[in-house]
Parts: structure tokens; sequence; C-alpha cells
């Protein structure tokens, strides 16, 4: 927002950039994080130490990284784009190889203090990278064949490697913030039609190889699938979670129980309720009024960012603001679903408000682009 | 990166476009959760609090207290001690196996039992609580408790079981619980929540089952919060057991005792009642058992010997065992000659030690003949043929009739299971089940008690009381419920005149004082208390003639083959208070082995302790003397007289 830029015509330097900083982006970050604290402090049964407490250093941590991120020039985002893209690949690789087990599925790089989890980085690297791609391009050339599929090869190159961890959720996201990034860049409608009918030929595939030879997915997959379809099949097994999860949210009702008053999650009936099932506390303490709350927030935070990404006249600016931004949707918009039964339980986290460190420090880098790119926007 | 200015423009207003497109669909989306949300919440929201309150509310129920058994004076006879046990939660435990294997590290578990636990887990509910182990040490009970986190869904728990301090006094009376059985829930159309809760107790036999309903109590509820796994986090309601009803028998603990001591040894029964009340004194039935043993299931083995035993320990004699009484019958086959008016007291009757009727002959009991017999005498000395001739000129019929006013042919009214109602029989009741006519010496041998007459103790003391008081009294056994006491109703009058009960009165009275009277060794010799009588020998097998020529003494005989010994008697003669009955299987005969008996356990029941030796004739001092010294202490669980005791 430039009501508090002084009339300038130059890029900000110094001190100063701190009036060119997005302030409106910057609060409403801070209140749905606000929120999650709330909510961690509320499922560890009044408990601060345990979940709330970390979740604010992080949190702490995460906004500092944010406004050094945002400090620095977009010009030396530009420049190490392909750098990110490129070494998110080496340790998606890594981790595939010598990667922690965690849940089933190879997902982390143990650094002994801190856990990395390089798919996490890879959303915001090939947002960048696929931004580099497109600044590069001439625009006239993005819906040429051949130019589109090196963007699709960069996003299935790590798409690939992520499904076989194995973790559905996150590569789901990585094709879904890549192509709008595609997308944003101009590339033709008739791609995404096509890309359209191809997944839904791909998901009748999914479904008809489902006991041949050539099956696509685990078993565990499609169980989800099935229990997403009719959670009753299995009430106490993979289908518990979407029962429960949606039991809780129902009986919060217009105005919830009150806070840490919700019997689903402080007597235990929800799964990962510190994680990724957080909306559900929140939607059965709060009821149908905090839940709405937390998407209007979300809804704004999509507001000033599509915004910022529309006024910014700088395209890889641009494009990354939007893709960082579409990535944060991506997030919230499926963990919501999945909660609610419109979608499978894929393993996505309540961007913000669940607790983990990973997905928090990225999701507050990736803010610190969008400042980036805005605090060096051209005038 | 340098671009003609126009291209920039143009470039810019497309991602504008596409922002604002990509800003739409996202919008559509979010559209989309929010009405979602809408209907989960709002429009579906009572459905949903119901699925949450059912996922964290459970219903527990609250077994009451057994309701205790006291005798007359107060004392114990079945209570409830503390059980510590363990039970498992099967949707707690999760492995049961594994569980129960890690609980056999730390007590005693053979895999047997562990697998039979695991097979009687499917009975019951996920939630329920089934018992692992029962009356654990209070060692291992804290041993396991101590481990507790490293086992879940197995929990401790102290509970009640029931107990009967008085081992083999009670074993028919009151009788015992067990585990509910198929055969138990058969029993029941519609059973109550209790008795289908794991680990309940019902009764089996005796007051434990026959007051079963008002024993076991009402049920409570309690209303308590469960987290996912189970465990209950608070109460939120509650609504407690009703302990089932005390009661208090009308039978006197050190009576009974010495009763059960007295018939040890012997397959036996006896029974003490008030002849006024019909509360009963004691009623003892030799062999008892050990009703303890049968609380947590009874081993093969001690089953076994109760069931091949000869002497039918399980069987409670007093009110199931069938007997042909007699000449104990006597009584009554001479009130309705009496009543009929069919026979002068005082007309004498010959006995030559038989009487021909018909063409056969049928025999007094002592071959040389009594001479001439008037009723008391035909009494005292207990001459058969006096009663051959009068039984004639009264008929079966008249004679059945007055067997039923004192109680033969039907149950006594007491609330215990397996009642006999013994046999009067008539005419019509050989014709309905032998297809035969009825024969003159059909009613003869009716007349002392052979044939088909059959009466059970319980009944032949009713009798006796009828005689002793002139009243229908009715045999009660509980006196109060929950300390409120059952009412008497004062028995109504027999309707038979003072003089006829007088005089058959009085013919007992011979029997057991005077000399040459059946019962006169075996009087009681304080003049206050003198008890009037009446002994019995019934044959359990027709006498042929040879047999009747060897006249084999009692232990030349097979035991099942030998006469069952008899004996009913009332005292005080002049006031009575008490009629007493002994039957003795096999005992041979009625003033040998079932007379002493009787004698003793009336003087116990008139004096209320040990009677003194001037009770008895002088004579037997020495025997006597010898007999009371080997006599155990009374139950040493017995105090002497309780509070509020109404022991005379």
């Amino acid at each position: 927002m430039s009501f508090l830029a002084p009339p300038h015509n130059q890029a900000p330097r110094g001190w100063r950039k701190v009036f060119y900083v997005n302030w409106p982006l910057v609060l409403l970050v801070v209140a749905v994080a606000c929120f999650g604290f709330l909510m961690l402090y509320s499922v560890a049964g009044g408990d601060l130490s345990r979940w709330a407490q970390p979740q604010m250093t992080r949190f702490g941590i995460g906004i500092i990284v944010m406004f050094i991120v945002g400090f620095t020039p977009l010009a030396f985002w530009r420049s190490v784009s392909l750098l990110a893209y490129a070494g998110g690949l080496v340790l998606l690789l890594f981790v595939l190889f010598f990667g922690s087990v965690g849940m089933g599925a190879q997902r982390w790089i143990d650094l002994g203090f801190f856990r990395l989890q390089p798919s996490e980085l890879m959303k915001i690297a090939l947002v960048m990278a696929l931004a580099l791609y497109y600044d590069w391009l001439p625009p006239e050339k993005v819906s040429r064949f051949g130019f589109v599929l090196i963007p699709l090869a960069m996003i299935a190159l790590p798409a690939m490697m992520v499904v076989v961890q194995p973790d559905l959720g996150t590569a789901i996201l990585l094709v879904a913030s890549g192509g709008v990034v595609m997308f944003l860049a101009g590339v033709s409608y008739w791609y995404f039609i096509a890309a359209f009918s191809a997944g839904v030929g791909t998901i009748t595939a999914v479904f008809m190889s489902r006991g041949a030879s050539w099956q696509l997915l685990n078993n565990y997959q499609y169980k989800r699938i099935d229990t997403f379809l009719d959670p009753s099949l299995d009430p106490l097994g993979a289908g518990y979670h979407i029962t429960q999860s949606k039991i809780a949210l129902g009986s919060g009702g217009l105005s919830g129980r009150g806070f840490m008053q919700g019997p689903q999650s402080q007597l235990n009936f929800l799964p990962e309720k510190q994680t990724d099932f957080i909306f559900t506390t929140l939607a059965e303490e709060f009821g149908y009024i905090g839940t709405t709350f937390l998407l209007i927030l979300y809804t704004l935070i999509m507001v000033f960012a599509i915004s910022a990404a529309i006024k910014n006249k700088n395209r890889f600016g641009a494009l990354l603001t939007g893709g960082v931004a579409a990535t944060f949707f991506f997030y919230f918009a499926l963990n919501m679903s999945m909660v609610m039964g419109l979608a499978p339980v894929v393993g996505v986290p309540l961007p913000l408000v669940s607790y983990g460190g990973s997905a928090m420090l990225v999701l507050l880098g990736g803010f610190g682009l969008i400042q980036s790119a805005h605090i060096h926007r051209p005038k | 990166m340098k671009r003609p200015a126009k291209s920039s423009a143009e470039n810019s207003q497309r991602l504008t476009r596409r922002a604002v497109v990509l800003g739409g669909i996202q919008g559509l989306v979010i559209g989309t959760l929010a009405w979602r949300m809408r209907d989960l919440q709002v429009a579906q929201s009572s459905q949903f609090r119901l699925l949450s309150d059912e996922n964290r509310i459970r219903d527990r129920l609250i077994l009451p207290e057994r309701g205790l058994i006291f005798d007359r004076n107060g004392l114990p006879l079945a209570e409830n001690l503390p059980n510590y046990r363990i039970v498992v939660i099967r949707e707690q435990a999760g492995d049961v196996r594994a569980v129960l294997g890690q609980l056999a590290r730390i007590i005693e578990l053979p895999v047997e039992q562990r697998e039979d636990i695991v097979k009687s887990l499917r009975r019951y509910g996920p939630s329920q609580k089934v018992p692992v182990v029962e009356q654990l040490s209070w060692e291992d009970f804290a041993r396991v408790s101590a481990n507790a986190p490293a086992l879940p869904g197995i929990i401790t728990e102290v509970g009640l079981n029931r107990n009967y301090p008085m081992d083999e006094d009670y074993s028919h009376i009151i009788g015992y619980v067990g585990p509910v059985s198929e055969a138990d829930l058969n029993r029941f159309e519609d059973p109550d929540q209790i008795i289908l809760s794991p680990g309940f107790q019902i009764g089996k036999t005796g007051l434990e089952r026959q007051k079963g309903a008002i024993l076991r109590g009402v049920a409570g509820t309690k209303r308590v919060e469960v987290n996912a796994v189970g465990r209950v986090m608070r109460e939120l309601g509650r609504n407690d057991a009703l302990k089932g009803a005390d009661l208090q028998l009308t039978i006197d603990h050190d009576l009974q005792h010495y009763a059960q001591y007295r018939l040890a040894g012997e397959s036996a029964a006896a029974v003490v009642m008030d002849v006024h009340s019909g509360d009963v004194r004691a009623m003892a039935s030799t062999p008892g058992f050990d009703p303890n043993q049968f609380i947590h299931g009874i081993t093969t083995k001690y089953w076994n010997s109760l069931v091949e035993n000869d002497y039918r320990p399980l069987a409670d004699k007093t009110i199931s065992g069938a007997y042909p009484p007699g000449s104990t019958v006597k009584m009554v086959t001479a009130l309705a000659a009496l009543e009929e008016g069919l026979v002068d007291p005082n007309e004498g009757i010959m006995c030559r030690g038989h009487l021909e009727v018909g063409n056969r002959r049928f025999h007094c009991w002592k071959r040389g003949g009594h001479g001439k017999m008037n009723l008391a005498d035909g009494l005292k000395h207990s001459c058969d043929v006096y009663y051959y001739e009068i039984s004639q000129r009264v008929g079966i019929e008249k004679m059945a009739l007055m067997a039923r006013r004192f109680g033969f042919g039907a149950k006594p009214p007491l609330p215990l299971p397996s009642l006999t109602s013994g046999l009067a029989p008539n005419k019509q009741w050989k014709f309905d089940n032998y297809n035969e006519e009825w024969r003159i010496g059909d009613t003869l041998n009716a007349s002392i008690g052979q044939g088909f007459v059959l009466a059970s103790p319980m009944q032949l003391a009713v009798m006796t009381a009828r005689i002793a008081s002139g009243r229908a009294v009715k045999p009660r056994i509980i006196q109060r419920i929950n300390g409120v006491a059952e009412p008497v109703e004062r028995a109504p009058s027999m309707q038979i005149s003072p003089e006829n009960l007088d005089l058959v009165k009085l013919g007992m009275f011979k029997v057991a004082n005077e000399n040459r009277g059946t019962a006169y060794k075996t009087r009681i010799n304080e003049p206050s208390l003198a008890m009037a009588g009446k002994t019995g020998t019934a044959q359990v097998k027709g006498i042929s003639a040879e047999e009747r020529e060897a006249d084999l003494e009692n232990d030349e005989i097979p035991w099942k083959y030998r006469d069952h010994a008899l004996y009913v008697g009332f005292a005080p003669y002049d006031n009575p208070r008490f009629a007493i009955s002994v039957v003795i299987e096999h005992g041979g005969s009625g003033s040998a082995a079932a007379a002493p008996v009787a004698r003793d356990i009336m003087l116990r029941a008139l004096y209320g302790t040990q009677p003194p030796l001037s009770a008895y004739p002088r004579n037997l001092w020495p025997e006597i003397r010898e007999q009371q010294a080997n006599e155990p202490p009374p139950n040493p669980n017995a105090v002497p007289d309780a509070p509020g005791s109404d022991r005379a």
C-alpha cells in the first residue's frame, strides 16, 4: 500500500523500505497466526508450553525471515530462482534415498536441530523458477507447444519425486500452484481445457487400474479415496478421521461450544488435532461464526495478494506474487475441503494455524517474496 | 529486459485479466467452502450435536449390593465380602491376548485360563467389564494396580462377593449364588439388566433363588463422559443403585447348627416349628455341602462327590424328600375315626398280632399281638391291628380328607424350590394313576402310613404342630424383610373337637412318658417340658414271609432296604411350643434311631442351650454326659445372644 509512501519515483532504499511494505498483508498474516496460537493452546487442554509456545517462537523467527526476504531486492531472488529450483530437486532426490521415515513416508532430512522437508521448499522454488521462465520467455511464445512442455516438465519432475515419497497432498499442491503460474503467464485456455480432460482421464485410469497389474496408486491411497467417497465403509478405521471431524464441525453449530469446551477435541476423538485437523477444533469451539471469520481472513489475504500481483508492473514480481498466493490458497482450500469431507484426507496443514515448522517457515518466506516484489516494484 | 512499451502494456493487461479470472475461480471455491460450512454447522448442526453426545456419553450400570440374610437373632448367614478382582474391557485392551500375556507375567494366569477369558469376551459388549481374576490376594492386587499403565484395558476393582459364614448349615435353606448360565437366562422372559451384566451372580438354589428378585436389588446408572479410548473423564449424573432386601429368617442358628450336627453321618432330616406361629426354628438336612464352593464355579471333583453320593447331599430332604410316614400318621387315622364318631375311645379292640381281611393276613409289628387296645393304648404301643380295624370303619375317602386338613398332599407355602406335596391317596387318585380299583388292603396300609401315603419331614412337622395347637398353622421361614416384620395371622382353628384332640395328644403323651410306650426310653425327665410324640418305622419294601420269619437285625440288611426311622413330637405337653419331626433314611426303628435325636433337638430348642443332665432320665446320664462332652462348640461365628433376640 502506498498511502504511507512519500512521493518517490525510484525503488526505496534502506530503512525507507518500511514505508513500502504491504502492511495489511502482514497484519492479516499475524491475525491468522494468533488465531492459530489460540487453537493450539486449546487443543493442548490449556497447556501453553505443549504446542502454542513453540509455534509462537517459530512464528517469530518466520516473521523475521519474512522481513529479511522482503527487504532483499527482488533482482536477487530472481537471480537465485534457478539455483533454488535445482537445489530443491537435489534435496528431494537426497530425501528419497537417505531421508528419515516418519508416518510411513520419507519426507524429512534430519538436520539435528531442525527437520528439513524439501517438498515444502520446492513449493516456493517451483513458483520462482516458473516465474523466471515466463519472465524470460517472450509473451507471444507462451502458448507454443514446445514452450509449454518445458514448464510442464519443470512441474512434473518434483511432483513425481514427491508422489513416490509418498506424499500425494504436496504433489497436488505443486501441480496446482505450477498450473496457476502458467495460467497467469497467459498460456492458452485450450491447454488448460486439455489438461482438465487429461485429468479426468487420469482419474478414470487410476480407478480402472485398481487391482490390475499396472495399478497406479498404493492400496492405502485407494482406501483413502474409498473412505472419502463413503466414510461409513470404515467408521473406526480409515473413515474415522472424516466421520469424527464432520461430527466436530457440525456439532459446533452457529456459535460453537465455547473456547476449550469442545468435547470432540478435548476428549481426543479427533486425530492429529494439532496439525491437519485443527480446523475442526476451531469449528467445534467457535462455531460457524469462528470458521467464517477465519475464512474471511484468508480471503482478505488472497484479495490483497492478487491485487498486489495485478498492480505489479514487473512480470517476474507479479507471477511470483500470484504463484505464492495460489500456493497459500491451495493450502487452506484443500485442508478445509478435507476436514469437511469434500476432498480425500491427503495430509495438508491449515496454513499459519496448524502446528509445524517447515510449512510455516516456507509460507512466511513466500510472503517475504511477495513483500519483496511489492517493495521493489517499478513505479 | 527491454521490451516495446506497447507489448509490455498488453502483457500486463492479459496478466490482470488472468488474475481476475483466477481470483474469481478462487472466490467460487471459497464460496463453496462457506456454503458447505453453513450446511454442516447450521443446517445439520443438531444432528451432529447428537452424534457428538453419543460419542462421549456412556451410561454405566451400578450393580446393587445383594441383600443380606440373618438368622432370627441377627446372626449373618449370607454376607458380602470385598472381592479384589481384575476386569478387562475389550475395546480398551485392543489385543486382549497380548494384554493377558503381559498380566500373566505379574500374577499367575495359566494359558488355558487366558483362552477361556478370551472366549467369554464374545458374550459381552466391547465396552463391558469382564472378570479376569476374582478373589485376588492384596499383594497381587497391589502389584497389578501399580502396573496398570502398562496394561491397557485392565482395571483393578473391589467388588463384593457372596460368602456363607456358616458353611454347610444352610446349604439347602439359603442355597448359593453362581455365574449366570443359559438355563438361568431362559427362566426370565425379559431379564433385568443386572442379570445380563458380566460377573453378576444369580441365586441358584434355596432362598437365594426363590427370593432372588428382592435380594438382588435394583441397578443404578451413572452417566459418564468418556474420551476416545473410553477412559472415564467425569461423571455427569448418577442414579444410585438400590441395595437388595435383607432377609431375617425364623431359623435359630444355634438350633439349626445343633440339628445339623446331631444328624451328621446319616441321610436324615429334622424340622422344628413353633406350633403357634408356624415359625420354622430349624430345618436340617444331612449331608449338606459347602455353598461357598459354588460361587466361582465348582470343581468337577467336588461336584461328582456330591452327585454320586447315595445320601444325596444336594437334596433338601426336609421339603423335597417324600417318605412313607409309617406310624407317625396314626394320629390322623385316629382323628378321622373319632370325628366321624366311628370309634369309642374306650372301646377295646383285640390285637392277635395280625388281622385277616378278605383272604389276606395283615400283620401287626408285634407278632405276638398287643391284646385288647383302646385308642390311647393303640397309640402308645403303636398297635397296627387297632388301626386296621378302625380304618375299615372310616374308609379311605374320610381318611384322605383328614390327612389333607393336616397338610398332606399339598405343598407347604414356603419360598423354597423343589417342594414336594407328598401324597394323601384316595380311590380317584388310584384310578387316575394306576387305572385300578381301590382295595381294602390299600386302606389298611394307608392307616399305618404305608403303601401310597407319602409325606415330607416339613409336612410331618406341620401335622404335629396342628395337633398340638388345634390350629391350621402354616410354616414360614422369613420373619422380616428389610427389618419390616412379615405379618403373622393367627392361624384358623382346625375345627376338630378339643376332646378328640386331647385324646390323641394323651395317646402321644403315653408314647413318650409311660412305661412300655414306644418312646419311653427317650422321654424328657423334666415334667414341665414333657414331650408327647409318636415313633414311626416305615418299610421301604414289601416283607416276604421268609424275611418275616428270619426277623433280621437292621445291620444284617443292605442299607437301602432298611426301614426309615421317623419321629414326630411336640413339647411341652401342657403348653405346647414346638413341634418336631425327624426322619432318618434307612435308620432302622423309629424308637431306637429317630426318637433320641428328636429328644436332643427338642431339648436344645426348649432350653436354647445345652440342656442340663436333669432333663434326661437318670439311667441315661453317663451316656448323655459323654455325648454332651463331645459336642462341638456352637459355630465359631455365632454370637451368644444378639440384642433384640426373642429367644425364650
